[in-house]
């Protein structure tokens, strides 16, 4: 009988006290959704739409000469979301680049919820409760937007680097004498990196892994650590001149 | 200032006009059609500001109350409502930009400029189109950020953070079958830069480690998939269209459902304990 007792009610100009006093808000910090979140809403949707009007009406979406196989642009560049990806070309072989990370990045964003389970410091801004799990999050994050801009902004023909100030005609040094550590080198590096990050965090930070428990710390730190080996690798070519830390006959690393 | 004597006769008139205004109101108000479209009046009562969002379809997507920090714009900065707006934006701009352009390499490029150059406002909408996208994708990394630093994805709301994830890599994966479309050099070596990377998948591309251990080839991998073709051609822009205008906005506009309706389900938007 909902729907006839809403028709007789649009009827009268004001609802008595008593029949209202059912619907007062239960005790508690609460407000009504209407009028306050909704106008709320009302005004963000205003705002953007102002905003998107103006971006689309001063500048106009670029539209190059159609396309042709038979030329390619140099660079060639990804949609500036997937730029990121693409410099860690430089880096790392496409399989890696382009793949695992992507894959990496998000089924680990997915197990995020599963691997920290604690129910403390929901609902707030608070980085001292969190001070690990925000500290990691934030550097993925911005080295996430960091690799965008530099690909982006920083890399010209053949995916030299050039600063902003400096014209794509200018010759540009080309890397040479790149090299790879030898297996016996690479493979105890690389083991010993993750073994080492393991056994380092789990000192450091006792409470972490008793916290966890070993299975949900392992991935945790498998993680962790593939993501701090991304800006690694990449010191270690940029400084050393490093190309692979493992070359097998399957695989490079 | 309305009391003066020579003011009366207009001052009468002008109440005579209002009653007729709230005369024709009321009968509006009053009629059948109206009450079958809005089922309260709109007088300002805690049990009408109730109805006003359980009685509308569009509305009642929300609780009838919220936590005060909740409305805090400082709190959520409305990211993920801005999300689904410009989710709602891109539909109906891709909507209008379907009447004025073909997936096939014949006609995709001439459309394009024929969009920009002959089409009224045809170039301000293309604008609409590709900047909201851009919006798109930022907005819902922030809002991802949001949540984390909110700790909102913990129990119990684990299962709608990876909805929302796979919303993130879904509003990517729109915005990069798009990327396609204009059909232009820009468009055409983007996404052969981005499908390459599929070549190099370990065992399922053509250029990928181990792939002679599952005997994969370039005519038979996951670029060949995605592609319709060895490289970008005729079929990917109709399969990235179909992607794009199709598979992926149905995809998203289903997670999206759960999404919002497990924010509900899940104890509502956030709040300190």
């Amino acid at each position: 009988m909902l729907d006839a007792d809403h028709t007789t009610e649009s009827t009268r100009a004001t609802a008595p006290a008593a029949a209202d006093a059912q619907w007062e808000l239960p005790p508690g910090d609460v407000v009504p959704v209407f009028p306050y979140l909704v106008f709320l809403e009302f005004l963000a949707a205003l705002l953007v739409s102002v905003v998107l009007l103006a971006w689309a009406l001063g500048v106009n979406a670029p539209l190059l000469p159609e396309a042709n196989p038979g030329y390619t642009e140099n660079p060639a560049k990804a949609p500036w979301y997937f730029v990121g990806l693409q410099e860690l070309l430089v880096y790392f072989d496409p399989w890696i680049a382009g793949v695992t990370i992507p894959t990496v990045i998000i089924l680990g964003l997915m197990a995020i919820p599963y691997l920290d389970t604690s129910r403390d410091a929901v609902g707030r801004y608070t980085f001292s409760a969190r001070r690990l799990a925000i500290g990691h999050f934030l550097f993925g994050f911005a080295l996430w937007w960091l690799l965008i801009a530099v690909g982006q902004f920083l890399r010209g023909p053949n995916w030299q680097f050039f600063w902003p100030w400096q014209t794509w005609k200018a010759a540009n040094g080309v890397e040479s004498g790149l090299w790879s550590f030898p297996w016996w080198i690479g493979l105890p590096a690389l083991v010993g990196y993750f073994a080492g990050g393991w056994l380092f965090a789990r000192r450091r930070w006792p409470w972490l892994y008793a916290g966890l428990g070993r299975g949900r710390y392992a991935i945790v730190m498998l993680l962790v650590l593939t993501m701090y080996a991304v800006p690694l690798k990449v010191l270690l070519r940029l400084v050393l001149g490093v190309k692979y830390v493992l070359e097998t006959p399957w695989l490079n690393v | 200032m309305a009391s003066l004597p020579t003011d009366r006769p207009a001052a009468a008139a002008g109440v005579a006009a209002t009653a007729r205004v709230a005369r024709v109101g009321a009968a509006i108000t009053s009629s059948q059609l109206y009450r079958s479209i809005f089922r309260h009046n709109w007088t300002d009562s805690a049990r009408n500001r109730a109805l006003e969002v359980t009685s509308n379809a569009f509305l009642h997507l929300h609780p009838i109350t919220i936590p005060r920090h909740a409305i805090r714009v400082c709190y959520t900065f409305c990211l993920g409502g801005l999300t689904f707006f410009l989710f709602l934006v891109e539909t109906v701009t891709g909507v209008l930009l379907m009447f004025y352009y073909r997936p096939v390499p014949d006609f995709a490029y001439v459309d394009m400029k024929t969009l920009e150059h002959a089409v009224q406002f045809g170039m301000v909408l293309r604008n609409l189109h590709r900047w909201g996208a851009h919006l798109m994708v930022i907005l819902v990394m922030l809002h991802m950020l949001r949540v984390f630093l909110t700790g909102s994805y913990r129990p119990p709301r684990e299962f709608n953070w990876v909805v929302g994830v796979s919303l993130l890599v879904l509003t990517l994966l729109l915005s990069f079958t798009g990327y396609l479309l204009p059909w232009d050099q820009l468009a055409f070596w983007a996404v052969t830069v981005g499908t390459n990377m599929a070549a190099a998948t370990p065992f399922v591309g053509a250029e990928g480690p181990f792939h002679s251990l599952v005997g994969v080839t370039a005519r038979d991998d996951v670029r060949y998939l995605l592609l319709g073709d060895v490289q970008v051609g005729g079929n990917a822009l109709l399969r990235f269209y179909v992607l794009h205008c199709v598979a992926f906005p149905l995809a998203a506009a289903f997670l999206m459902l759960v999404h919002f309706w497990r924010v509900r389900k899940d104890g509502g938007i956030s709040r300190p304990l």
